[in-house]
């Protein structure tokens, strides 16, 4: 009964194509920002409540980690679900971001943190465009095959090359201190709000890509090239952007993975393993929407922590103590089961049962 | 010159272990199009039950034989739990299950015998031959070499299994078309557990083989990843493809790592492979033996 647009009457073209048409959803969506952007930030520096909950665990085990592979998922998707382009190379790309920006801080003193951060975003777009060159011939399983050349020669090379590391010994570098306008992002909570602006901007900037011209022409090529090709879509251009945009976005989620997350990290940080993660989250949440990969990255962030969290309690419950390699191995076969329980229930991701859900609820309490 | 044979041959040999874990993929992707990612995980899987059960006492054999039964249940299981459900999806939900089925084996493999290494001995030594190394001086591994003749084995057995048989020729049929398959009265369900069979007794072979040079241990699984570039260079669904392009992998990335390496600071066989893969696919997008594809509107 709240959720119903009746009565809600377009007038123009421009309140019909307006991001979010539904008055109901725009409050929400507010909402949703006042309290990430102010509502959070407020409570973790509310003395009482500051006492009752660990909040740097929240900024930094759960709320940062939850927003940077947001970030990382959204470039995935843009590639993978927008422009149909399977990838497997994405923790390469945020490599190169982190370290880019990290070299930029390094050898242009005085730099602007978000400058380089923009930088480095573009160096990753170039070095995604060079291993996106063999998607023009090649498609499916094999071009996937084609993005773990890049995982694997990028780690490989900022392993090797101790110039992109400042010849640390160890290839690890320590990320500076981010200083935006003068002002010092050092706290989880200010970290935090710095990383979200960053997150809102550049969702509402894929959000409006992905359903302008650009947009079209990605789920055109992704859809079915050859007769994208004979409409007039430019295929060459369009899969190099996609492959561009999508190393852009990896590429700041890489910087900020580096910067505002772990502060120190490695090559070896960025191994398949984590496309994977990424890969999981953008198919769990819904492959081809923007929601899709909030959802996902939210889902993959929080489901270990559950699972940890489970165990603990279920050790304190029954007060025995469970060995080390149990847990952690049965988080796995739980991990495992669950992303095959969720492809066999909903293959369209979470994004698709909320836009069920939406469909129920309009509709609520009346079945038709 | 004769340097370069004996990184040739060694390179090779080693290719055709990597063969035999493409091997596994292409019977798969050829019955079922599914592109099994967790064909790692069941070699190590494999590998580790069997030492496992000789590790409690079981004759070679009988370990083999229990793994090889455990590889039968794995296969049913997947089809019920997995393929059924999932049947008409798109490949790449299909690739992302077998992701989540990876990570299952795993953790039931090291739940059920731990994630320590175990040793395994075939009672085949890895040393050079010692007649080839005082005739031509060159240093091939007797390892290598029976490894090579178990591989051919193999692929001889599968050849005639896949030819003369009855359950071959449906196998054959259903990777040709499965709908024409369904109409004459193939069941997809028996062929898709009998092909993962097939796969877990080449994962069992390999995962013996692979365990026997390096332990058996954890890193059996990251084979998956160096049967990638082979798949791409010998073409998804061709077996003879998975045996050349082994093959083509093992000698090159052996001579570069000998002869490009040092000009590059060494470590590039972990990427070699791919980068020749992407290289060849720029040439012919199918692979060597893949089917070509046709467009059309």
């Amino acid at each position: 009964m709240l959720y119903r647009e009746t009565g809600q009457f377009k007038t123009g073209y421009a309140a019909d194509q307006q991001l979010f048409p539904i008055r109901q959803d725009r409050i929400a969506v507010v909402a949703l920002l006042v309290v990430a952007f102010l509502g959070v930030p407020l409570a973790a520096l509310t003395p009482g409540l500051a006492g009752a909950i660990d909040f740097n665990y929240w900024f930094n085990g759960v709320l940062i980690p939850f927003l940077i592979f947001s970030l990382a998922a959204l470039g995935l998707n843009i590639l993978t679900g927008y422009a149909g382009l399977l990838s497997l190379g994405t923790a390469a790309f945020m490599a190169v971001g982190a370290f880019a920006a990290y070299n930029f801080e390094l050898r242009l003193p005085g730099i602007p943190m978000l400058l380089s951060f923009i930088l480095a975003g573009v160096v990753a777009a170039l070095v995604g465009v060079v291993f996106g060159l063999p998607s023009l011939r090649i498609r499916g399983f094999y071009l996937a095959v084609a993005t773990l050349a890049a995982q694997f020669f990028v780690v490989w090379a900022l392993t090797k090359f101790a110039w992109f590391s400042n010849y640390s010994s160890s290839g690890v570098i320590t990320a500076q201190k981010m200083v935006v306008f003068g002002y010092a992002f050092d706290t989880p909570v200010r970290r935090y709000l710095l990383v979200l602006a960053i997150v809102c901007v550049m969702a509402l900037a894929a959000k409006n890509m992905v359903r302008g011209a650009v947009g079209r022409a990605w789920m055109a090529v992704r859809d079915m090239d050859v007769a994208a090709e004979v409409v007039g879509i430019p295929i060459m251009k369009t899969k190099l952007l996609a492959f561009a945009i999508s190393s852009f976005y990896c590429g700041v989620a890489g910087a900020l993975y580096a910067f505002a997350y772990l502060g120190t990290v490695e090559p070896a940080g960025f191994e398949l393993e984590l496309s994977f993660r990424i890969l999981f989250m953008i198919i769990i949440g819904g492959v081809g929407s923007i929601l899709g990969s909030f959802l996902g990255a939210a889902f993959i962030v929080l489901l270990p922590i559950f699972l940890d969290l489970s165990a603990t309690s279920i050790e304190r419950g029954f007060g025995l103590a469970l060995p080390a390699g149990l847990v952690s191995n049965l988080t796995l076969i739980i991990f495992g089961a669950l992303i095959v329980f969720f492809l066999v229930v909903e293959p369209l991701g979470l994004a698709r049962l909320w836009q069920i859900a939406k469909e129920k609820l309009r509709l609520w309490p009346f079945p038709h | 010159m004769q340097f370069f044979f004996e990184v040739l041959i060694g390179g090779l040999l080693a290719g055709v272990m990597y063969s035999l874990v493409a091997l596994g993929f292409v019977l798969i992707y050829k019955a079922s199009g599914v592109f099994n990612f967790a064909q790692g995980a069941m070699v190590y899987f494999a590998a580790l039950t069997t030492v496992g059960f000789m590790s409690k006492g079981a004759p070679f054999w009988l370990a083999a034989a229990l793994a090889l039964a455990a590889m039968v249940a794995l296969a049913f299981l997947t089809e019920r739990v997995v393929l059924r459900p999932l049947v008409n999806q798109p490949q790449i939900t299909l690739f992302m299950a077998t992701i989540g089925l990876t990570f299952f084996i795993e953790g039931v493999a090291q739940l059920t015998w731990g994630a320590q290494v175990y040793a395994l001995d075939l009672g085949v030594t890895d040393e050079p031959i010692g007649w080839l190394m005082d005739r031509s001086g060159m240093n091939i591994s007797r390892f290598d070499l029976v490894a090579s003749g178990i591989a051919a084995a193999l692929v001889a057995v599968l050849a005639l299994f896949f030819n003369k048989t009855r359950t071959g020729r449906a196998l054959r049929a259903v990777a040709d078309d499965h709908q024409a398959a369904l109409a004459v009265g193939i069941s997809l369900q028996k062929i898709w557990v009998i092909v993962w069979t097939t796969a877990g007794f080449v994962a069992l072979v390999t995962g013996l083989l692979w365990g026997a040079r390096n332990g058996v241990q954890f890193a059996l699984t990251f084979l998956a990843l160096k049967a990638l570039p082979v798949l791409v260079l010998g073409g998804f669904d061709s077996i003879a493809g998975a045996i050349v392009g082994g093959l083509i992998v093992g000698a090159s990335e052996k001579l570069a790592e000998v002869y490009i390496g040092p000009y590059v600071g060494g470590g590039i066989e972990s990427w070699f492979p791919y980068v020749l893969a992407l290289g060849f696919l720029l040439v012919r997008p199918e692979g060597l033996f893949g089917e070509r594809r046709i467009d059309r509107v």
